[in-house]
């Protein structure tokens, strides 16, 4: 879809700290979707966190200390790019309003902000990619995150790329607007209530019986993985962006073993 | 079921336990939820009108003083007798004072949330009135002695099982053997008993939906009808609304009463949609010989003056409870409060000020199902962020010290990539066999319910700066 006249945008990928410490191979994916989209990939090194934690756990002050960390990092860049709803949301909407009336750097924040996006968001809206590398056989039931689907509106463009992906058959799951109980710290803050929001999106999961679970957020991947894998469920769990890339040679999220498929 | 020193976790964990509360919990809130979301998809300007209403009451509060002014010049042009009440002890008072002056022995009441804020039943037995309630499930909770667990379903937490139980303990003077195994005839029992106390009560009180400062009207609905029986058969009838109350104009009211019921169970509207504008007048074949409309703050004009204003938008629909993924799990009766559910978390501390109540804001996912079903656009995620901001300065040593911590190592990102570098390949090592953590010290509130799944090895930053390394 890019042509040879038009230049090749450069795109910083916002890897996040959970892909960054955990599963480097949704990394990995994302960079060969952007290079797949005609982009130019680079990682700048001076990225940590998005702040997320310290912004939502009440402290302000780390949170905008980050936020400049991370604007600084993605200079030069024509685009930044986050493999998760919740840390685009954040970068593209919340860094904006942590330095609301600063002179300085609220226009910085904006700027910035108008550059991010989250991955599948980023290859249908702004790439119009229609067809991925990734080939997939089997039942596939894509999770919403919160953030993506509330705060970005994402929940169309996962599905799109994923019906682009040859073997796939995608099924939907009950109560999709749900959310799955992670939150964050509220995972180990309250892991009772957490445990029983998650309890019953496992249950709709094990009801469309599919024999995969992509979702664009780490977060809920782990926390939903963990679950199933404790409640002795087959489901495996993985980061769309390894599915859409053909990425699969890792095991699932908190699985062994080699497989492609679950 | 209370504790005073409870903290909402430990409530959690017991709701969590009760198989009971659980039964009950599985159809009440999310039946409303899906009920809103067909309502919605029969209006589609439902969005359009949510921002609109979301105005009108900024407005109304924004002007407050003058609305309100307005309503009590034009409720007393039509006869009513309108009250200032700074206090909840000052609104029980002026409630006592009404009573004593009718010589009131019953009376009765239509759901009024304010009346539970201000301790009002327990204020009007402690001088020997009769109080009954006259809507279903406050009656229920009245006769078991609770507090309501929802803001428009007080009752949620019960069974059919459960309700016939306590007819049978409460209705003493009817045949011990008769049938109670249906709702109708549940509903028949409750509307025979509550009939006679409608017909002898002395003084009714009902709250408000809206107050309307252009015709000094109280806007009350109800789906049982009962609020219209409560204000027009005792000789009196006393509004208690909350200044928030006020908007400027009827049609101001028609837009948010085409929210609210909808937001709330589902309905287009309510069953019963009644205005009172004063009382009896000369050409009337019934209604209460006097009306009284209580003004109470009770805290609201303060919180207008901080960057909570906006839970003042509230309208008292339900909606942000039957999506709250943590109220459809535990209940209402987990907070501890008045007010439950999200609203409910913003709310209290708001109101009560004390800080344990602050708790609340931290039991939320911050999932925004909330704010995204609020018939009046209030940010329910930004005030419960702001409550955790306030907290942050207050926290123990070492939980503040902890997010610091990390937070300052995350602004390092050099030392911060070979922490996470060292940390990544030990638990990845540790975990390769099984490729998660069933146990794992320091992990074990997460690990209670969940496996931990272990990272892959080596972080993405390393393997990328390896990669691009020069050859």
């Amino acid at each position: 879809m890019t042509s040879g006249e038009t230049k090749r945008p450069r795109v910083a990928l916002f890897v996040t700290c959970l892909v960054d410490l955990m599963r480097p191979s949704v990394g990995f994916a994302a960079v060969r979707l952007l290079q797949a989209a005609g982009c130019e990939v680079g990682v700048p090194a001076a990225q940590t966190c998005c702040g997320q934690p310290a912004y939502n756990g009440g402290d302000r002050s780390s949170a905008k200390k980050l936020a400049a960390q991370t604007i600084a990092a993605c200079e030069g860049f024509d685009y930044v790019v986050a493999p998760s709803g919740s840390c685009a949301a954040m970068l593209k909407l919340h860094y904006p309003r942590l330095f609301a009336g600063d002179t300085k750097q609220e226009p910085r924040a904006r700027a910035f902000a108008e550059r991010v996006y989250e991955l599948t968001s980023f290859l249908v809206d702004v790439r119009g990619l229609a067809s991925v590398p990734g080939a997939f056989a089997g039942r596939v039931a894509c999770h919403d995150g919160c953030s993506g689907l509330r705060e970005l509106g994402i929940a169309r463009q996962p599905r799109a790329l994923l019906a682009s992906v040859e073997g796939l058959e995608l099924v939907d799951l009950g109560e999709a607007q749900s959310c799955c109980g992670f939150g964050g710290l509220f995972s180990v803050k309250y892991p009772d209530i957490s445990n029983a929001i998650a309890a019953r999106k496992t249950a709709a999961i094990a009801d469309a019986a599919p024999s995969l679970v992509v979702s664009g957020e780490l977060g809920c991947l782990l926390h939903l993985a963990g679950k199933l894998k404790r409640d002795g469920s087959a489901i495996a769990c993985r980061h769309i962006a390894e599915v859409l890339a053909g990425e699969t040679s890792a095991p699932p999220i908190a699985r062994t073993g080699r497989g492609s498929a679950s | 079921m209370k504790r005073a020193s409870a903290s909402f976790a430990d409530n959690a964990t017991a709701a969590l336990a009760d198989a009971h509360l659980q039964r009950a919990l599985a159809e009440m809130p999310r039946g409303f939820a899906a009920a809103r979301a067909r309502a919605k998809e029969r209006l589609p300007e439902f969005d359009a009108l949510r921002r609109i209403g979301r105005d009108i009451k900024d407005h109304a509060l924004s002007h407050l003083d003058l609305y309100l002014e307005a309503f009590e010049r034009n409720a007393e042009r039509a006869g009513t007798c309108v009250h200032w009440a700074a206090t909840a002890d000052d609104a029980c008072d002026i409630v006592l004072e009404i009573c004593r002056e009718t010589g009131a022995r019953l009376v009765t009441k239509s759901k009024s949330m304010v009346s539970e804020e201000i301790g009002l039943a327990a204020r009007l037995r402690a001088a020997a009135l009769e109080v009954v309630e006259t809507d279903l499930g406050e009656y229920l909770i009245q006769i078991r002695g609770e507090r309501p667990s929802h803001l428009i379903a007080p009752a949620i937490h019960l069974t059919a099982d459960d309700i016939a139980a306590d007819f049978r303990r409460c209705h003493r003077h009817l045949p011990q053997g008769r049938d109670l195994s249906s709702p109708e005839a549940l509903v028949a029992e409750a509307r025979g008993v509550l009939r006679d106390k409608f017909l002898s009560s002395d003084v009714g009180i009902t709250g408000a939906n809206f107050l309307v400062a252009a015709t000094g009207s109280a806007i009350i609905v109800t789906n049982e009808g009962n609020a219209d029986l409560t204000l027009s058969l005792p000789k009196v009838h006393i509004v208690l609304a909350t200044i928030e109350k006020v908007v400027p104009t009827l049609p101001d009211a028609w837009t948010l009463l085409r929210l609210l019921a909808r937001s709330g169970t589902g309905q287009d509207l309510t069953a019963y949609t009644t205005l009172v504008t004063g009382p009896r007048r000369a050409q009337d074949s019934d209604g209460p010989a006097a009306c009284h409309v209580i003004l109470l703050d009770n805290g609201r004009s303060e919180i207008l003056a901080t960057n909570m204003r906006e839970v003042l938008r509230c309208i008292r629909c339900g909606a942000c409870m039957n999506h709250c993924p943590v109220y459809c799990a535990v209940g209402g009766h987990a907070y501890e409060s008045v007010y439950a559910g999200p609203i409910g978390a913003v709310l209290t501390p708001a109101l009560a000020g004390a800080p344990e109540t602050r708790e609340l804001a931290q039991a939320s996912t911050f999932c925004g199902r909330c704010e995204s079903v609020c018939p009046v656009e209030i940010p329910l995620v930004t005030l419960l962020r702001r409550w955790r901001e306030r907290s942050f300065a207050e926290e123990t040593f070492v939980q503040r010290a902890l997010l610091q911590t990390w937070a300052r190592l995350a602004l390092h990102p050099r030392a911060y990539h070979l922490v996470a570098r060292f940390g990544a390949a030990l638990l990845g090592r540790l975990a390769r066999a099984r490729g998660a953590f069933s146990r794992l010290p320091l992990a074990g509130r997460w690990t209670r319910h969940r496996d931990l799944p272990a990272p892959q090895g080596p972080t993405f930053q390393h393997l990328w700066a390896r990669r691009s390394e020069p050859r």
